[in-house]
């Protein structure tokens, strides 16, 4: 079977999330930009796809596209819309926004021309099977990073608690 | 135009899915029979909702265009799109044009992974189910953008009502769901030790947990009794409110919200509205089937093995539309003997032929063995959409704090302790050498 993960595609969802994402700051309504947002979200997952991780795909549409952004409009869609295209689209902090852009910038270059040296080697790839690649994700986040893995839902637990605490006036 | 003959009759060889094979060719043409059968399905089902409701209140139902009402759906089809389509004026025009369009996109994306038998789906996807729950989550989205576009207060309540309600109710389906992702993995040698041994990889791939069920012996409702009925029931609640339903269809509660989330829209847009939500019923109903009951398997596949039996299983679906057919003759026998009513009667006695012919033509052992599958799936699915008439007919609505409490209250807790017990009951040997080492 041919791979679909050729050039084209590759310009065309690297396209489409650009695109998305200059949306999301340039349009005024707030509802707009949310929406430029999700496209561009999906486009991302679509990229996930082509570097052979589908898992990490389906869970970036689940939460992200599904989950998260449904949260932001329901919040989004209560705001006055009249009062939100009065106000200044863009604050006077360009200077420190195009300094870290580059910085960011020059990271990912530097990730590109030297990431064999600063990555361990294992860490490149899980494995080149799709088909086995939930499989793979699994055996590596509950072997391997089980440590980790833990750590971080430990942190997650933490922010919940403190999400239901910061919301509720009386415990 | 050997090489197109050779290329469309070499799938027929394989035993794979089109999209394993990679053949353009049979993708485009599953695509295009998925869409006319669920199309088919959809009308079918609006006209046995309304019969079957009237039945349960003691009424006749529709009666008058074609025979026991049986082209009234094409009227109402032909009825919506004739109708003027009206965009109210202070409505944001793009949002409200792309709301539908998402909602239907969503709803019939997802039956690309959805199995109808071996090999009879689009394609088999390694995150399967995970796709069809993250696509079917997008339809929200258009929920959500048809409420806010429509600039008026009923939709915007409704979509606030849907999409609360949706990202709650995903919570409690997606820990049942897990609860079986897990059991995949478990062949056996749990606390009731059915199937073979040992604990190995999982999946989610659609196909891959049907073949579990077949390999387990044993179709996921009754593994680790009653962990997987109690799974299956947090689902079965979680998909009806998944799909805005009775009676959970909060959203578009007609007392309190009009239509709630379409009050705006009317004409071929509230038509695709009615179309995403009817198939979106029915692809939450074949999640529930593949995953808990076995999906294209016949009934009792290990318990009545045989050459005989499997006989037996094939000839259920002839028999079934035969059966069928022979309500309809009976019905046209039973017709007003009035002229008027002539052109009804033989339109009721040709609808029951082409339902004979159907039947006999699956009695045909090669036709059977090819469809046979598509027949038990397409059975348990349609038992799913009856008990959806049956709760939109039997229950009150709920209020929406009930709603919230069931969701977050009653079903979240359940899911996670089913999970943890199901995790428990797989690795019993285990844990009893742990238990047995400690001590």
């Amino acid at each position: 079977m041919t791979p679909v993960a050729t050039p084209f595609f590759f310009y065309l969802f690297a396209a489409i999330m650009l695109i998305g994402g200059i949306l999301v700051i340039t349009r005024r309504n707030p509802v707009h930009s949310a929406l430029a947002l999700i496209v561009a979200l999906l486009a991302q997952a679509s990229i996930y796809l082509m570097l052979y991780a589908p898992f990490v795909a389906g869970v970036q549409v689940i939460l992200y596209a599904g989950g998260i952004m449904v949260l932001f409009l329901f919040v989004i869609m209560l705001v006055s819309i009249e009062r939100s295209m009065k106000e200044r689209q863009f604050n006077s902090q360009w200077v420190a926004g195009s300094i870290a852009a580059v910085a960011l910038g020059g990271l990912f270059i530097a990730v590109y021309a030297k990431g064999e040296k600063i990555f361990p080697h294992h860490a490149m790839r899980i494995t080149p099977d799709e088909l086995l690649n939930t499989q793979g994700v699994a055996t590596m986040l509950y072997g391997q990073y089980m440590f980790a893995f833990e750590i971080a839902s430990l942190l997650l637990l933490v922010a919940i608690i403190g999400a239901v605490v910061m919301a509720k006036k009386r415990i | 135009m050997h090489a197109i003959i050779d290329y469309i009759s070499s799938y027929l060889t394989s035993e794979k899915t089109p999209g394993a094979a990679g053949n353009m060719f049979w993708v485009l043409v599953y695509i295009m029979l998925v869409f006319a059968g669920l199309s088919v399905a959809v009308i079918a089902m609006n006209w046995l909702e309304r019969k079957i409701l009237a039945h349960m209140q003691v009424r006749l139902g529709p009666m008058r265009v074609g025979p026991h009402g049986l082209l009234q759906p094409i009227a109402d089809a032909i009825k919506l799109l004739l109708k003027e389509d009206i965009m109210p004026a202070e409505a944001d025009g793009f949002v409200f044009w792309m709301a539908p369009l998402l909602v239907v996109l969503s709803a019939f994306t997802v039956f690309v992974v959805v199995p109808f038998g071996p090999t009879h789906a689009i394609t088999d996807m390694n995150i399967g189910i995970l796709f069809m729950l993250g696509v079917s989550s997008l339809s929200v989205l258009g929920i959500v953008m048809a409420g806010w576009a429509s600039n008026s207060h009923y939709p915007l309540m409704g979509a606030l009502r849907s999409s609360a309600q949706m990202v709650s109710y995903e919570i409690a389906m997606g820990l049942a769901v897990v609860s079986v992702i897990l059991v995949t993995s478990l062949h056996g040698a749990g606390l009731y030790g059915v199937g073979g041994a040992g604990a190995g990889d999982g999946t989610l791939s659609m196909i891959g947990i049907v073949r579990a069920q077949q390999e387990q012996g044993v179709w996921f409702i009754f593994k680790f009794f009653p962990l997987g009925l109690i799974a299956f029931f947090i689902f079965a609640v979680s998909m009806v409110a998944e799909t805005n339903r009775a009676p959970f269809d909060l959203a578009e509660a007609e007392s309190e919200l009009t239509a709630g989330f379409h009050t705006e829209y009317s004409g071929f847009r509230w038509s695709l509205f009615f179309l995403a939500e009817y198939s979106a019923m029915i692809a939450v109903s074949s999640i529930a089937v593949t995953l808990w009951l076995g999906g294209w398997l016949r009934p009792f596949p290990n318990l009545l093995n045989g050459d005989t039996w499997d006989q037996a299983f094939s000839f259920i679906p002839g028999i079934t539309f035969l059966f069928f057919a022979a309500i309809c003759f009976y019905n046209a026998v039973r017709m007003p003997k009035h002229p008027l009513f002539r052109v009804q009667t033989i339109g009721l006695f040709g609808f029951g032929v082409v339902l004979g012919l159907i039947g006999l033509i699956l009695f045909i052992p090669a036709v059977s063995i090819r469809v046979q599958d598509i027949f038990w799936f397409a059975a348990k699915v349609s038992g799913f959409m009856y008990v959806y008439i049956w709760f939109r007919g039997t229950f009150p609505r709920y209020r929406f704090d009930q709603l919230m409490q069931l969701g977050w209250k009653v079903l979240l807790p359940m899911g996670l302790g089913v999970l943890i017990l199901t995790a428990i009951f797989g690795l019993w040997p285990s844990i009893q050498q742990l238990i047995q080492r400690l001590i």
